[in-house]
């Protein structure tokens, strides 16, 4: 029971991380139909920004935790935002009205490009950066076993939380997330009534990317290690993620986040600690054949 | 002069859908543009908005060339489409349909924007809140007319708007246009099938066939004219 529950905390961090990776995904499946395949490298440079910035606050010696996540954060955001950015306006935008395979392709090669552009600057040996926060409460304790909540993963856990909600308020209640949903329906007639749609497109990959830049923060500060290949595996996790939610839904993403999270958490626990890649893919090919527009998916009757 | 098409064509795909079109729509008219499927009537509507971009000749809508500008461009200049097949955001409510309306319309007009759409359509307000793909069709024809009118365009264009609609929706499409232009001093281009009652509601009006204008003059005159009469009024279509 005890070792049960350390497994769920375990499982909901890494749910956390998955979702925001998931909601890039989705986002942009649903505004242009494709799936940015690119989008888990976005993430792996993320946390590559985040280790340069810890590297940064290292040597001018700020010591204040707060202040420096903060700062992390924000660094993260920025850098990986213009990426976000850069990689649609360069491989993706010049191939829209062409066919749907293009920037399918053209997305493989930026995660391609992106892998490499990293190995080959940063080095392809795996970066540690020292632990930033230690410690953790713990939660219940038995002869056998201790459950215990990390300060990390209680971080990861609320930010999240937090950064859903704010996240889902925008989509649903601002102009900008109107347009968003406007666009994500009906390109065309966006356009028809003033939506600059090219705009909108570029700001939906921007967010994508930002969330992944939490994420890539998140797995610098818990894990301690980065290499430039994280983006393959934890974005591939994420893509699942997305599809088992329903690929194009916002809450989609975040429950199929958190459940493809708990999945490996208690597959490691319990069946095979080795295959627990095992586990995601057998869902992803499982979600394709049984019901391929997910939990949360719709395949919706409209009057037209 | 609201708009003026000068010797416009244009492309769609391998067709060669408009070939030089002459069209003018004076401040305050309502103009209509008629003929069979195919004539290249919702293309001309499209091409105003560049969506296919004029292969040659000019749009000057209120003294401006907007043949090279993007869609939204022209949309924020003051043109509304209430387009064929309606095209409401389905899954959105019918109130942030009517916001997806005022993108680029003055906030300081919002409220009273969209308390005249809601006067000219009461079943808008009482569905407010519902999604808009749950409306009937004349529902989402209203619903899409409105959308149109929350951004106070200067030019109204309508592409068959009583097409596939009941009888009762039909004649409150038309009273709407007729109201609009007499009432709020619209502009309004009107594509319609409906030959007879477009051109008694209209001040002019242009027969198009394969892509070409053949045939203007004033709502009365075409509705006489022998060959609009063998063409689109005894065919059925009245």
């Amino acid at each position: 029971m005890a070792y049960a529950l350390q497994q769920l905390i375990n499982g909901l961090t890494l749910g956390a991380m998955y979702g925001l990776i998931a909601i890039g995904y989705t986002m942009v499946y649903g505004i242009i139909g494709m799936i940015n395949f690119a989008h888990g490298d976005i993430f792996m440079v993320s946390a590559f920004i985040a280790i340069t910035a810890f590297t940064l606050l290292a040597a001018a010696d700020v010591t204040s935790i707060p202040l420096a996540l903060t700062f992390v954060l924000i660094v993260a955001i920025f850098f990986t935002s213009a990426y976000g950015w850069a990689v649609e306006r360069t491989a993706y935008r010049p191939l829209r009205g062409s066919t749907r395979l293009a920037p399918l392709i053209s997305a493989i090669g930026m995660s391609i490009f992106l892998q490499n552009a990293v190995q080959l600057t940063q080095g392809a040996r795996v970066k540690p950066i020292p632990p930033v926060i230690e410690g953790g409460v713990e939660l219940w304790s038995t002869p056998a076993f201790t459950v215990q909540i990390g300060w990390t993963q209680l971080l990861i856990i609320v930010t999240t939380v937090a950064l859903m909600i704010a996240f889902t308020w925008m989509i649903t209640q601002t102009a900008f997330g109107r347009q968003q949903r406007a666009c994500e329906q009906d390109r065309g007639m966006a356009a028809l009534l003033g939506v600059n749609v090219d705009r909108t497109i570029s700001f939906t990959f921007m967010l994508g990317a930002a969330l992944a830049a939490v994420a890539g923060v998140m797995v610098t500060v818990y894990y301690g290690v980065v290499d430039f290949f994280i983006g393959f595996l934890a974005g591939i996790k994420a893509f699942t993620a997305a599809v088992l939610g329903g690929i194009g839904s916002l809450p989609g993403a975040m429950l199929g986040g958190l459940l493809i999270g708990l999945i490996e958490a208690f597959w490691a626990a319990y069946l095979w600690a080795e295959y627990k890649d095992v586990a995601t893919f057998g869902i992803l090919c499982l979600v394709l054949m049984l019901r391929p527009s997910g939990l949360l998916g719709r395949p919706e009757v409209e009057k037209v | 002069m609201m708009l003026s098409m000068e010797g416009v064509h244009a492309h769609y795909g391998h067709i060669h859908a408009l070939r030089g079109i002459d069209v003018a729509v004076q401040v305050g008219e309502i103009v209509t543009l008629i003929g069979a499927n195919g004539a290249g009537k919702s293309t001309l509507m499209m091409s105003l908005f560049g969506s296919p971009k004029a292969s040659a000749g000019r749009i000057v809508f209120d003294g401006e060339d907007i043949t090279r500008l993007g869609t939204h461009e022209i949309a924020r200049r003051g043109i509304a489409l209430v387009p064929e097949g309606r095209r409401i955001f389905a899954r959105m409510t019918v109130l942030e349909n009517l916001q997806m309306g005022a993108v680029h319309a003055d906030p300081a007009n919002y409220d009273a924007d969209i308390a005249r759409v809601y006067a000219m359509f009461p079943i808008l307000q009482e569905r407010e809140a519902q999604r808009a793909g749950t409306l009937s069709g004349g529902e989402q024809q209203m619903l899409a007319i409105g959308r149109a009118l929350m951004s106070r365009p200067k030019l109204l264009l309508l592409d068959e708007p009583s097409l596939g609609l009941a009888p009762i929706y039909i004649r409150r499409i038309f009273q709407i246009v007729r109201e609009l232009n007499r009432d709020h001093g619209m502009t309004i281009l009107l594509v319609e099938q409906n030959a007879n009652q477009a051109l008694r509601v209209a001040h002019r009006g242009y027969v198009l066939q394969h892509g070409e204008i053949t045939l203007a003059g004033s709502g009365a005159e075409l509705l006489a004219s022998p060959e609009v009469r063998a063409a689109y009024l005894e065919g059925g279509h009245g």
